[in-house]
Parts: C-alpha cells; structure tokens; sequence
C-alpha cells in the first residue's frame, strides 16, 4: 500500500521531536529515550525515579488529543500487522531495545546528537535490520 | 515543577511524533520499503530532529548544569560491545514486522487503538523477558 511523501510535515514533526529532546537535557539532564523512559516508569525502584517519567508519558498520550483540539485532525494510523505480529514484534522490539539500550529515540536522536559511538554502531544495525525484515516480509514470503 | 516540565516536554514530543508520521506503521513500513512503495519521509524527521538536537545539545551540555536537576545523567558506556549490537539487531526486527517503535508508540496510545495497546504490552513483556535472560546489565549501563 502507497502513503504519501510528506517531507514537510516531517521535518516539522522532526524539529520539535528535537526540541523536546533538548528541553530534558537542559531541564533535568536526562536523555529522552523511549525505552528507556518506559522501562524506567515500569521498573521504577523509587518515586524520584518514577514521578518525571510518568511525567513524560501523560504528556505524549495527551498529545494526540491537544493536536487534535488545535488542529480539528487526528493523526493517521493504518496498521498492516495482525495481532499475532504486532505481538511478536513488540516483544522483540522490547527485549533488543532493552538489551541495547536504546531505540529510534534514545540512539537515533539523542545518541546521535551528542556524538555518541555506540549509537553510531545501533542506528546502522537496527536500521538495516528493519529494512532487511520488511524486504523478507513484503517480497520474499508476502511476494 | 520538574513534573509540569516533565508534561510539557512530553507533549512537544508527542505533537511532533504524531505530525512527523512516525505514529503510521504504514509509513514506518513504507521507509524501509525501498524495493517497493518507498516513502522516504521518515528520513526527515531525523533529519529535522538532528538539526535541533545536535546545536541543542552542545549548548545545553555546556550549561554547567540542567535548570531543575544537580547533574546531566548521561550513559557512561562508551565502547560498542554484543549486547548493543545484538540488542539493536532484535529490535530492528521487531520494529521491521510490526511497524511501531517504542517513541512511536507510547504518543500513538492517545487515539486509543487497540494495536498501540496490544503492542506496548508486549513491548513490556520484552522488557521482563530480557531482565531474565541478562539480569543486571553491568552497573551504569541501564538502558535510557
């Protein structure tokens, strides 16, 4: 199926992602990775490491809706996978995030922005890998 | 105050998850598609992400200390070792077969699909899988 190439709503989206990426580390010094935060929030041992977390994930659940208040638009979701893989894949993305510490978020902006060599090494592989089971899933079992 | 910065940074990520379109498995799926229904948006919005971070940083890192917290609490691993690579590998399939990333995903809960939930809830049971099979990662090398 065919979506349409957005270049500016994607550099706009972009920009803030980067924003808000920059507002954590110069407000409470913290890195503004997905994962991380998530299993931080899940994991928490203490209130201090829980209360900014938590924090985080209200603000970007209620984003959707305060987009939508300014906008009169929702943001379009068409998801291709069944239950089964969404299932599979959130597992896999869970366990290899956690274990390489980082995801999109985490390594792709934060990493990268701050000149990190682990994140150089991640971005590639994760990158190649999702392109690698796309190309599996869509032309050599989807055909 | 540390906890309405916490809200208000959130909700500047989330705006800009939902308008990058990074929230659309379809487009996610789409950007890595580069034999098929290519859609190269997505490189945009790191693009656009990394244009503002990367000067954003190197000024706020220069501050001698974040406005609302005593330090800046950076990952002090430095070298590239199996479990980063491993991990990074796992989780690009996970990203390639269902389309949504954790960053993604986390802001994509607010317009109550199903999917987003059934995703993150396995993306938690990830978390729990991969605390048992590598407990403790070595000390400062918690994932963020």
């Amino acid at each position: 199926m065919d979506t349409v190439f957005t270049p500016w709503s994607s550099l706009q989206g972009g920009l803030l992602i980067g924003l808000a990426a920059v507002m954590l580390m110069a407000g409470l010094g913290r890195v503004l990775g997905a994962t991380g935060i998530l299993s931080g929030l899940v994991f928490a041992a203490s209130r201090g490491e829980a209360g900014w977390r938590l924090g985080l994930v209200i603000g970007m659940i209620a984003a959707p809706a305060i987009l939508w208040a300014l906008t009169g638009r929702l943001p379009r979701i068409e998801v291709p996978a069944g239950p089964g893989m969404l299932v599979a894949g959130g597992i896999l993305v869970g366990f290899g995030a956690s274990l390489g510490s980082g995801c999109t978020s985490g390594h792709g902006v934060c990493g990268l922005a701050r000149l990190s060599r682990r994140s150089m090494i991640a971005v590639p592989v994760f990158m190649a890998t999702a392109a690698a089971t796309v190309f599996v899933i869509r032309h050599v079992i989807g055909g | 105050m540390r906890f309405v910065f916490s809200v208000a940074t959130g909700v500047v990520f989330g705006i800009g998850i939902a308008l990058s379109g990074m929230m659309d498995p379809a487009k996610v799926l789409n950007f890595f598609d580069i034999a098929g229904a290519w859609d190269p948006s997505l490189a945009f919005v790191m693009g656009g992400a990394l244009a503002v971070a990367l000067p954003g940083y190197r000024l706020a890192l220069r501050m001698g200390g974040p406005m609302l917290a005593n330090r800046f609490d950076l990952p002090t691993a430095t070298r590239p070792d199996a479990r980063l690579i491993g991990g990074s590998a796992i989780f690009g399939i996970g990203w390639g077969i269902a389309g949504f990333c954790p960053g993604a995903a986390i802001p994509a809960l607010g317009t109550m699909r199903w999917e987003v939930a059934l995703f993150l809830s396995a993306v938690i049971i990830g978390f729990m899988l991969r605390r048992m099979a590598f407990p403790a990662p070595r000390p400062k090398e918690i994932p963020r």
